[in-house]
């Protein structure tokens, strides 16, 4: 077994995370420790502080207008869960895409069952979306469209700003999967024309596990969005019903307060390096490890293939290898650690056509290097060429 | 002198009024509500009474939700 590793799993879970996000959790547990917007103790207020500045933070990443309509949860699939069951009716319709993660397919099918109706439109080979399929699409009863910006198996950007535009004309509600995305490409809700976002703070904004959320725009009325789940909320203690605003309206429960004080530093660290800078590192590693394996015999790739039109997330197999045997090669032998399989998104393998078997996923982040994508490729070469 | 409390419908918009009146100098303090203004168990922005109109102006200007202002 080799003891250095690369990491490319950063499509799951970013890893490392800079020093700063792991300072600010042990300087929450250890200094302040109190529960945010309970009690109005000096550590209660201070930790009231922290979850307050990092919606803050997120409602500037993504040019918001008013912080208060950050929703923090536990990870995307939470903001995307109340995003649709919270604004989405029996009877209403909603579009979305054969791109879609199971945590907007899951939430969707379940849905259908209680009478919403849903149109998945096809993508592309290499995963794109047309947005005059959109259109095309569109019925009376839609209210809604909901789209992966990134795919979490190729990468491939959606057209957001096209479908942004197509949805505001027709008075739909655009709701962005922003799980991928968040961090490592710049996403503008009024240039994008985006109402609803989900984002995990796990990823590209480099927060612990346990830290995500949904960013509501303008156009989502208060009233008609129906929480999830109800429960205290430091608010409007003496009523048993929930209180009728935005944040608290849909943060129930204690939240995970010591990962949002990381996600804070995270964010911090993202918007002190800024977005755009992120991307060109990572386009550049990205352009790089595509070439190396199209030059490699024996590999397929799949996706848009071209680092301008995806994030910093590559898929491939090599022929005549199970994808789980080429991903027990490279984290044995070679020490690179990268996810094999379905993804959790069997209608992307459909699209991109690896379904069942899967494929081998690169994710790449801002800690990657130059020398362990060459490594990398190095190691797939290898395998390939059965050395390994 | 004289200080009051402005309330709120919950800590987010407190802590954002708490931003805005230390941008502009106007010393304050973050409290628990006072049972007798609210049963709430949430905080609570005591500031100078004769400084009521100043902020509460500032607060008008933004998306800051205000419950009410008592003097104490």
């Amino acid at each position: 077994m080799k003891d250095n590793i690369i990491y490319f799993d950063n499509a799951a879970t970013s890893y490392p995370k800079p020093e700063e996000v792991i300072q600010a959790m042990v300087h929450f547990s250890r200094m302040i420790g109190g529960s945010p917007g309970r009690s109005g103790h000096r550590l209660a207020i201070e930790a009231g502080r922290i979850v307050f500045e990092a919606r803050e933070r997120i409602s500037q990443l993504f040019g918001g207008k008013d912080s208060s309509r950050v929703v923090f949860g536990l990870n995307a699939t939470e903001g995307i869960n109340q995003g649709l069951k919270g604004l989405l009716r029996p009877g209403d319709h909603v579009i979305s895409s054969s791109m879609e993660h199971n945590s907007v397919m899951r939430p969707l099918r379940a849905m259908m069952k209680e009478g919403l109706e849903v149109t998945i439109l096809p993508c592309s080979p290499e995963g794109f979306l047309d947005p005059q399929g959109v259109k095309k699409a569109l019925r009376k009863n839609t209210k809604m469209v909901v789209l992966n910006h990134a795919s979490n198996v190729v990468g491939t950007l959606q057209p957001l700003a096209e479908v942004g535009e197509v949805c505001r004309q027709q008075g739909v509600l655009f709701f962005v999967d922003a799980a991928q995305s968040a961090g490592a490409i710049p996403i503008d809700l009024e240039r994008e024309k985006i109402d609803l976002l989900a984002f995990t703070g796990h990823k590209a904004l480099f927060g612990p596990q346990g830290t995500g959320g949904l960013v509501l725009g303008e156009r989502v009325e208060e009233k008609e969005l129906t929480p999830v789940k109800q429960g205290g909320t430091g608010s409007r203690s003496e009523l048993e019903e929930q209180p009728d605003f935005l944040p608290d309206l849909c943060e129930s429960g204690t939240p995970n307060a010591v990962g949002i004080a990381g996600l804070l530093a995270g964010l911090d660290f993202v918007l002190r390096e800024g977005v755009e800078k992120i991307r060109v590192h990572e386009m550049r590693l990205t352009q790089e490890l595509l070439q190396g394996l199209q030059a490699i015999p024996g590999v397929v790739l799949y996706g848009p293939r071209d680092a301008r039109k995806q994030l910093s997330t590559v898929s491939f197999n090599i022929q005549g290898i199970e994808p789980s045997e080429v991903g027990l090669k490279l984290d044995e032998e070679f020490g690179i650690l990268c996810r094999v399989g379905l993804h959790c998104s069997p209608a992307s393998h459909r699209t991109i056509g690896t379904f069942p078997q899967g494929t081998v996923r690169f994710g790449l982040s801002y800690f990657n290097r130059e020398e362990e994508v060459e490594e990398a490729l190095q190691a797939a070469g290898r395998i390939a060429r059965r050395e390994a | 002198m004289a200080q009051g409390v402005i309330l709120f419908p919950s800590i987010h918009f407190a802590l954002r009024a708490e931003k805005l009146v230390k941008a502009k100098g106007i010393s304050y303090k973050l409290i628990p509500v006072p049972r007798h203004l609210s049963s709430d168990c949430g905080v609570c922005l005591r500031i100078p009474w004769e400084k009521k109109g100043e902020v509460l102006g500032i607060l008008a200007q933004t998306r800051v939700k205000v419950d009410g202002a008592h003097p104490l």
